[in-house]
């Protein structure tokens, strides 16, 4: 028997309302028993978390792995030591890699993959992503597959997304939609409104993304099938959503931390780990998205991680691929921003990121139940740190928050009863930032 | 003399006294244009690269007359292609150029943010000759130079602009000027070319071309891109000429003083008439003069704080030792 006892930490855990301090003993992989004082025996190991929040394991269900493809910008493997060093235990993976996961045996390649966490795949809508033929969901189903998307290629033909829609409810699989109206998109890079007028970026309006968003919420409707909206970004979707909810429509959606901390304003620095798809909004925006993730229209908080090499970023902020990294500071930035602040509760946060977007894929994972698989993450809440860009494991760097200040940190990361993120040194990331601050001091004195 | 910049990225932000320090300076400059021997030593030893990543003759012509005059060392280099094309990073044009040990670099690129990137990335200071649908400050530096030249203080006065304010850098530049200075600014176009929230900038916006132009001081007509038309923002230059096209007619209407200006090229016919734009309310060859001028002042004020900087740089270096 393996035994691992997490000892003397805070306790939260939504799926069984739990907010106590609680030992937790993990036997075999399974929670086997939470009491406010629990001994170790000979033989298990200790995880010291006085002081620490205990949650269950993180679920981010949007991420870029990029492999099969671009192994050079992050593989399955370097992708789930990034999620364990963010507290990630279980990770659905988005199908736009080269070639695309359209079939059975793509989604046996990513699941089966070798992973310090849980990788769930998620299959392409149509083949090739390319909108046009249906994939066989069955068989995607029967292979693995927990939701069905052709992510940053949305199905621009009403009639296609219907039938994918229409057909997804043998399968009893959500299909999760990257809503953008792609001619009303255009050539734009960033959304549209005083700041892109004052950087003259092409700019996007946000009805490119309500468009689809309306769209494909009455699809749902027609149809009955199971929705997902990914990343929702302004005012406008939150209140499309919230509208399709009260009306019994099943839809659900999740928002990333980029969109309820950054805004276009951040967009005219040029730098381009600010260019995304949607893009960062407006501050109007961000508060709305604010007030739909306390009041439960958003579902889920997600990371879009979504590595590119530093040559693809180096360049003009319009030619620059869109997406930034997100999977290391997803609980981070998460903390800094909804909960010190007190626009949602401690709860409700690992709700946001563990319970519901498990329940939403009907993964194993969220809950610290006895019984539960043993996925566990341990954070110091009050450790205050900046993020610095050589704290990152994963294979790229275009992250929008390098440099920013947060509070709150993972010190351990458990999966399947599996330590697979121990931070070593309590003291690393502040000693770093420190002496980064000296040595920019240095040439002043050569 | 109140000028500290290292760089000309814009003209967002720059103050009052900012910009009459450079538009003094460059009146001072105007008088040597008009010496026998249109020359001074000031910047001698200075190298000066002029990077147009993007096709353009009189703002590079007028970059490089303004360098050749102040005795300074010029390089050129023009492409069509961005970097991006030949497969070269941004980052790795910005280490060519530092290489080659240039003071200035001036940039004309038609990705917006792009003399940003090579102002955080070299020692060089940059100046930016125009980016995309950004900025354009030297010309606005220009025009002002001019309306001042006509109208004196610009405090109160009147300035429309008219055209496809949305592709235009001209026109943001011109608007941040002129605020500053203390102008009222209209801009004036079809709604498809206005740039969202524009207002908030502290213009006027109309697409009444009578209403934008009956009390202006100033006219500043841009330039129509045929390949608008295209783009789907125009049914046809012909509507457009139709309803913003300044003829003599519609100048007849205007205040007789006015002042008429155009950055050029001039699409004769298309938004201005042939006969305006050689009238005698035009000014917009004394704009192609005067910009030698301000670029004179900018490239000199650039070149002082460079200096001032190297001899603090000396200074700190005797203390060491």
């Amino acid at each position: 028997m393996r035994k691992l006892l997490i000892k003397g930490g805070r306790l939260v855990d939504p799926d069984t309302r739990t907010d106590d301090r609680l030992d937790l003993l993990i036997v075999d992989g399974v929670v086997a028993e939470r009491a406010p004082e629990l001994t170790p025996d000979d033989g298990t190991r200790v995880i010291d978390a006085d002081g620490a929040v205990v949650t269950p394991g993180l679920v981010d269900m949007h991420v870029h792995l990029r492999e099969p493809g671009r192994e050079d910008e992050e593989t399955i493997e370097s992708g789930s030591r990034a999620a364990a060093h963010g507290g990630i235990t279980a990770m659905a993976a988005m199908p736009n890699t080269e070639p695309a996961i359209d079939t059975a045996s793509w989604v046996t390649f990513v699941r089966n993959h070798e992973s310090q966490i849980t990788v769930y795949p998620i299959a392409a809508v149509t083949k090739g992503r390319a909108g046009e033929t249906l994939t066989e969901m069955a068989e995607l189903a029967a292979a693995g597959a927990v939701a069905f998307s052709d992510d940053g290629s949305p199905v621009a033909n009403a009639s296609i997304m219907r039938r994918a829609l229409e057909y997804s409810t043998m399968v009893s699989l959500p299909v999760i939609s990257h809503c953008e109206e792609l001619e009303l998109v255009g050539a734009g890079v960033m959304h549209e409104g005083l700041a892109s007028t004052m950087a003259g970026l092409r700019p996007i309006p946000a009805a490119a993304e309500e468009i689809a968003v309306a769209r494909d919420i009455i699809l749902a409707k027609m149809t009955g099938a199971s929705l997902h909206i990914a990343h929702v970004s302004t005012k406008g979707s939150v209140e499309l959503v919230r509208r399709a909810k009260d009306d019994g429509v099943a839809v659900t959606c999740e928002t990333c931390p980029h969109y309820f901390t950054l805004t276009d304003d951040d967009v005219r620095t040029y730098d381009t780990s600010m260019r995304v798809n949607p893009p960062l909004r407006s501050a109007s925006d961000v508060a709305a998205i604010k007030v739909g993730l306390a009041d439960g229209t958003i579902d889920a908080i997600a990371s879009d991680h979504a590595p590119h090499s530093l040559e693809e970023k180096q360049v003009e902020f319009d030619a620059a691929p869109p997406g930034m990294i997100g999977l290391e500071t997803l609980l981070p930035v998460t903390l800094t921003q909804l909960v010190q602040p007190g626009t949602v509760t401690l709860e409700r946060a690992i709700e946001l990121m563990s319970t519901d977007p498990a329940s939403i894929l009907g993964i194993p994972h969220g809950s610290l139940a006895v019984g539960a698989p043993a996925d566990v993450t341990v954070f110091d809440p009050d450790w205050a740190w900046e993020i610095t860009e050589d704290w990152f494991v994963s294979k790229s760097k275009n992250s929008p928050f390098t440099g920013r200040k947060v509070q709150g940190r993972v010190t351990h990361t458990v999966s399947r009863g599996e330590i697979v993120f121990e931070e070593t040194d309590l003291d690393r990331g502040n000693a770093r930032a420190e002496g980064e601050r000296e040595s920019d001091e240095l040439p002043l004195h050569v | 003399m109140r000028w500290t910049g290292r760089h000309l990225l814009g003209l967002e932000g720059t103050t009052r006294e900012e910009l009459l320090t450079i538009l003094d300076t460059a009146a001072k400059f105007r008088e040597i244009l008009d010496r026998p021997v249109k020359k001074v030593p000031t910047l001698r030893g200075v190298t000066i690269a002029n990077l147009f990543f993007e096709a353009s003759t009189r703002t590079r012509m007028s970059f490089e007359l303004a360098e050749k005059r102040l005795s300074a060392d010029t390089l050129n280099f023009s492409a069509s292609t961005s970097s991006v094309k030949k497969g070269e990073t941004l980052r790795d044009t910005a280490q060519n150029i530092e290489a080659m040990m240039v003071d200035m670099v001036v940039i004309r690129h038609s990705s917006p943010g792009t003399p940003h990137f090579l102002a955080q990335h070299l020692d060089a200071s940059v100046i930016n000759a125009g980016d995309g649908a950004h900025e354009h400050p030297t010309q606005a530096l220009l025009d002002l130079f001019t309306m001042r030249e006509r109208l004196g203080d610009l405090d109160g006065k009147h300035v429309t602009i008219v055209g496809d304010i949305l592709h235009s850098r001209v026109a943001k530049s011109d608007v941040y000027g002129l605020r500053a200075l203390g102008a009222d600014v209209t801009l004036c176009g079809p709604s498809t070319f206005m740039p969202a929230e524009v207002e908030r900038l502290g213009v006027m916006v109309t697409s009444d071309i009578e209403e934008a132009t009956s009390d202006a001081d100033v006219v500043n007509i841009l330039r129509i891109q045929r390949e608008r038309q295209e783009g789907g923002f125009l049914p046809s230059l012909r509507e457009y000429t139709a309803l913003f096209g300044i003829d003599a007619e519609r100048v007849s209407r205007m205040k007789p003083d006015v002042v008429i200006m155009h950055p050029g090229p001039i699409n004769r016919g298309v938004e201005l008439a042939p006969d305006v734009a050689d009238s005698e309310r035009s000014v917009i060859l004394e704009q192609v003069t005067n910009g030698v001028a301000v670029r004179m002042a900018i490239i000199y004020l650039i070149s002082r704080v460079r200096a001032a900087e190297r001899a603090e740089e000396l200074e700190l270096l005797e203390v060491e030792l």
